[in-house]
C-alpha cells in the first residue's frame, strides 16, 4: 500500500481549497439561480423553482431531517397545513422569522409566532424540502406509485420502526446548524394538530459533494465519500438518474424525485483498530487522497476490471455503475454523532440521504449488492430506513403538495 | 406541583379585576328572575332527565331537581363548548334542590342530568329567549367569565375540602385499602384548580410538594401520604401528617375564597394545567408510589376546560374560528384517554407503552397550540 507524506497532504488541501475557489466563482455563472453575495453566511437560497431546493444545491454543512405523521385523515387540514408550512418555509429561507410578528413584535399576552433562535443569525443558504411518504398516500386515499413502496429487508439490517418511515419528511440543510434546528422546529410546531413528529435526525460535515464546486467531504471513517456522486452540473445525467419524467408518473410528481433515508450506525470504534492497509482495502480508495487504489488521484476513474488492485467485494467496486448496471444515484448525506450509547461507545454513523427516480431500480440493487458481499457491514448497521415522493418545486403561488393534493 | 413557581395575581390585574367586578355588581338585577309558571321542574332518574320545559327568557332561570331514582346525582345547565352556568351536585335519592341560574343572553343550552356522577349525562336542548339589556358587551362577557369560573373554582374547592377529609380519616384509621382508593378521587379536585391553589406559593408544596431529597426541605402532603400508603409502609408521623394536610387545605378554601381573579388569569391558567399535563403526567413524575397519574390528567384537562368555557363567550365574539377549534380538540383527548379507563378510574401509568404515552403527548401538543392563543384574545 502506497503511503502519503504530511507534506503532500497539505499540498493536495492547498490545490482543493483554490479549485473551490474558482469553482464557486464558475458556479455563479453557470446555475445563475443564486445571486453572489458579499458574505456566503448569508447566502440565500432561492425557496421557489423547477426542482426543489435542498437536493441539487450545493451540500450545506449542517442537517436537520425529521419525518413526521399525520394525526388526522382530513385531507384539507393537510392542504391547510402544507400552505402554511410553505409560507414559513419560503420566509425562513431568506432569514425571516417564521411568521409575522416573529418573535417579539406581538401582543405581549400571546406566545410568540416564532421561536426566536435564530434572531439576529443570517439565511446561511437554508433550504427545506418536503417529502410524501407512501403512508401519507394511503391515509388519504390516493394511490402509491409503484416505485413507493417499501424497502425490502437486506441482510444485516438491524431496523428501528421508531427511527424509521413517516408520513411526510423535511429536510433543512443550513451552514449554521442553529438556522436549521429552529426551521424545523417552527415548522413542527405549526404541525401539531396536524402532524406530529414520528423521528428526526441532527447531521452536520455532509459526506457528499453535490456539486463541482465542492470539496469532497469525509465521513467517520475517515475516508472521502461520495467522489463519484453525481453532481448539480451534470445535466443530462441529472434527467436520466434522478428526476422523475412526465412520463413515468405519477403527474403530481413529475419534475420531482425519491427520497432514500437510511440512518447507519457506524462502529468506529472497532473501525479504528483495523489496520490502515485493511481500511483502504475495504473501500477500495486509499484514505490521503481518496484515489482509486492503482490511482494517483481522487477523480482518476477506478480500474474495475477482474484483474485490477481493487478487491472483489471493495465498497467502491460493489456500489460502482459498472457493477450496478449503470445505475447512479444523488448522494446528500451527513455524519451524525448522537450522544453515546450507554455502553461505552459512541453512538456515531452516517445518515445517509439519495436522491433517484426509482428507489427499486437505483437503491435496491445497490444496497442489496453491498449488504451481501460488502465487508464494511462488519463495521456499520443500517438502523432507520424510509423513503419519500419529492415533489417538484414550487411556482410562483403555489404551495407544497399541491399538484398532490389539488392535481 | 409545577416546576416553577406561577405568581398568579399581580398588583395591576388586582386592580383591573375590582373594576370588571364592579360592572357585575352594580348592574341592575336581572329581569325575569322566574318564569310565570314557577321553577322548571327536573325529574332526575337512573336512566331519564325529564324537563318540564326546554324555553325560558333571559334573566334568572330556576329549576327544581328532584332525584326520583337510586343514584346520587348531579344537574347542570351548559352552554356552548360545555361552559357550566349552573349546577347542583351531590342531589340523593328522593332529595329535591333547587338550582337558579343567571342566564343574560339569549340563545341554545343544553340540560345534563349525570346520574351516578359521571359521563356526559343525560341531555337535552333548552332556549333562552332575548337578552338582559348590555350583557352582551365585552366587559360584561369578561366579568362573566370570572363569575362563572369562581364559582366552579369554589364548587371544586368544596368538594376537595370533603374528598380530602374522608382520605385523611381513612389514613388515620389506618385502613390503607381505603385510603389508596380515595387518593386519586381527592387529588381530582386539587388537580382541576391546580394553578389557582398554585398562586399561593407557601401553601402548594406543602400540600403537593415531592421528595427530591433536597436537605432541609420537609416532604409533607398529598405524596407524602401516597409513599406511606403505597411504598413505605404508614409511619409513626403518618397521622401528624394527614392532619397537616387537612388543616392546608382548609386554610386553601379560606384563601381561595378571598381571591379575585381576571379574564387572564383564566386563560394562562388552562394552558398551566395542560403544561402540567406534558411534564408532569405523561411523564409519570406526578405519582411515582400509586401510578395514578391518567386522574390527575384527567382533572387537569377538566380544570383546563372550565377555564376555557368560562371564556367562551369572548372568544366566539373575538375569535369565532377558535372555539370549535378547542371543542375539537378537547374531544380528541377525551376519546384517547376513554381508552385508558377502568372501572371508576384509569390504568395505572405502569400499564401504559411507550406508543400510549406518544399518542397522548401528541393530544396534549394539538390541545395545547390553540390553548395557548386564548390569553392573547382575551387580552386584546
Amino acid at each position: 500500500m502506497r503511503g502519503f507524506s504530511r507534506r503532500r497532504l497539505l499540498g493536495w488541501t492547498g490545490a482543493g481549497a483554490a479549485v473551490a475557489g474558482v469553482g464557486a466563482v464558475a458556479g455563479f455563472t453557470a446555475g445563475a439561480a443564486e445571486p453572489a453575495a458579499p458574505d456566503p453566511a448569508s447566502r440565500v437560497v432561492p425557496f421557489r423553482g423547477v426542482h426543489q431546493a435542498g437536493i441539487t444545491t450545493p451540500a450545506q454543512d449542517r442537517l436537520h431531517f425529521v419525518a413526521l405523521d399525520l394525526t388526522t385523515t382530513d385531507r384539507a387540514a393537510v392542504a391547510s397545513l402544507l400552505r402554511r408550512w410553505t409560507t414559513a418555509a419560503e420566509r425562513m429561507t431568506v432569514g425571516a422569522e417564521a411568521a409575522p410578528g416573529g418573535a417579539v413584535n406581538r401582543n405581549p399576552e400571546a406566545p410568540p409566532s416564532d421561536t426566536g433562535e435564530a434572531l439576529g443569525l443570517p439565511a446561511a443558504s437554508l433550504t427545506i424540502t418536503l417529502g410524501i411518504g407512501g403512508s401519507l398516500l394511503d391515509k388519504l386515499g390516493i394511490p402509491r406509485p409503484p416505485e413507493l413502496a417499501e424497502l425490502p429487508p437486506f441482510t444485516g439490517d438491524q431496523i428501528d420502526p421508531a427511527l424509521s418511515g413517516g408520513d411526510l419528511c423535511l429536510q433543512a440543510c443550513a451552514d449554521d446548524p442553529q438556522v436549521a434546528v429552529h426551521a424545523v422546529r417552527n415548522l413542527v410546531r405549526t404541525g401539531f394538530g396536524t402532524t406530529a413528529v414520528r423521528w428526526s435526525q441532527l447531521g452536520f460535515g455532509r459526506t457528499s459533494s453535490t456539486s463541482t464546486t465542492q470539496q469532497t467531504h469525509r465521513n467517520l471513517f475517515g475516508f472521502k465519500d461520495g467522489t463519484n456522486n453525481l453532481k448539480a452540473e451534470d445535466g443530462a445525467l441529472l434527467d436520466e438518474h434522478v428526476w422523475v419524467p412526465p412520463s413515468q408518473g405519477p403527474a403530481w410528481l413529475a419534475g420531482g424525485t425519491y427520497l432514500v433515508a437510511r440512518r447507519i450506525r457506524m462502529h468506529v470504534e472497532t473501525w479504528d483498530r483495523t489496520s490502515l492497509a485493511e481500511q483502504e482495502s475495504l473501500t477500495g480508495r486509499t484514505k490521503g487522497e481518496g484515489a482509486p487504489i492503482g490511482q494517483p488521484r481522487e477523480f482518476d476513474l477506478p480500474d474495475l476490471a477482474p484483474t485490477s488492485p481493487i478487491g472483489e467485494d471493495a465498497h467502491i467496486r460493489l456500489a460502482s455503475a459498472q457493477n450496478l448496471g449503470g445505475v447512479r444515484i444523488m448522494r446528500r448525506g451527513y455524519n451524525f454523532v448522537d450522544g453515546s450509547d450507554g455502553s461505552g461507545h459512541l453512538n456515531a454513523g452516517l445518515f445517509f440521504v439519495a436522491f433517484m427516480r426509482d428507489p427499486h431500480r437505483q437503491f435496491v440493487p445497490m444496497q442489496s449488492a453491498l449488504a451481501r458481499r460488502d465487508k464494511m457491514m462488519e463495521y456499520i448497521e443500517h438502523t432507520g430506513s424510509a423513503v419519500f415522493a419529492v415533489p417538484p418545486g414550487l411556482g410562483d403561488g403555489a404551495y407544497w403538495g399541491q399538484s398532490l393534493l389539488e392535481g | 406541583m409545577t416546576r416553577r413557581s406561577l405568581a398568579v395575581a399581580a398588583v395591576a390585574a388586582a386592580a383591573a379585576l375590582v373594576a370588571l367586578a364592579g360592572c357585575t355588581s352594580t348592574a341592575p338585577p336581572p329581569p325575569g328572575a322566574q318564569g310565570a309558571g314557577g321553577p322548571i321542574q327536573v325529574r332526575a332518574g337512573d336512566t331519564s332527565c325529564d324537563v318540564s320545559a326546554t324555553e325560558a327568557p333571559a334573566g334568572n332561570v330556576t329549576f327544581s331537581v328532584q332525584n326520583t331514582g337510586t343514584k346520587v346525582t348531579e344537574f347542570y345547565l351548559l352552554g356552548t363548548g360545555d361552559r357550566i352556568l349552573g349546577e347542583v351536585e351531590n342531589v340523593g335519592p328522593g332529595l329535591t334542590r333547587q338550582l337558579i341560574v343567571e342566564v343574560p343572553q339569549g340563545g341554545q343550552y343544553t340540560t345534563a342530568c349525570k346520574p351516578g356522577m359521571v359521563g356526559d349525562g343525560i341531555r337535552g336542548p333548552f332556549t333562552v329567549t332575548g337578552n338582559v339589556p348590555g350583557s352582551a358587551e365585552g366587559d360584561a362577557l369578561l366579568a362573566g367569565a370570572v363569575t362563572g369560573y369562581k364559582r366552579y373554582t369554589t364548587s371544586q374547592i368544596e368538594a376537595l375540602v370533603t374528598r380530602t377529609q374522608e382520605f385523611t380519616d381513612a389514613v388515620k384509621r389506618g385502613d390503607v385499602p381505603a385510603a389508596q382508593a380515595l387518593y386519586p378521587v381527592a387529588r381530582t379536585y386539587w388537580e382541576r384548580v391546580e394553578p389557582v391553589a398554585e398562586s399561593f406559593g407557601d401553601l402548594d408544596p406543602r400540600i403537593d410538594g415531592r421528595d427530591d431529597g433536597e436537605p432541609g426541605v420537609e416532604f409533607t402532603g398529598y405524596h407524602r401520604l401516597e409513599r406511606d400508603l403505597w411504598a413505605t409502609g404508614l409511619q409513626p408521623d403518618t397521622n401528624v401528617m394527614a392532619d397537616r394536610l387537612m388543616t392546608d387545605i382548609r386554610e386553601l378554601q379560606t384563601r381561595v375564597a378571598g381571591i379575585e381573579l381576571t379574564p387572564l388569569q383564566l386563560a394562562n391558567g388552562a394552558k398551566e394545567l395542560l403544561d402540567e399535563v406534558a411534564t408532569g403526567k405523561i411523564t409519570g413524575e406526578e405519582d411515582r408510589y400509586s401510578h395514578t397519574d391518567l386522574w390527575d390528567f384527567r382533572a387537569n384537562v377538566d380544570g383546563s376546560q372550565a377555564a376555557i368555557a368560562a371564556l367562551r363567550p369572548v372568544l366566539d365574539q373575538r375569535d369565532p374560528a377558535l372555539g370549535p377549534l378547542l371543542d375539537q380538540r378537547f374531544r380528541d383527548v377525551d376519546v384517547l384517554l376513554e381508552n385508558y379507563r377502568q372501572g371508576d378510574g384509569f390504568v395505572l401509568y405502569t400499564q401504559l407503552t411507550p406508543e400510549d404515552t406518544r399518542r397522548m403527548t401528541e393530544a396534549i401538543d394539538a390541545l395545547g397550540e390553540p390553548v395557548s392563543q386564548v390569553a392573547a384574545v382575551v387580552s386584546a
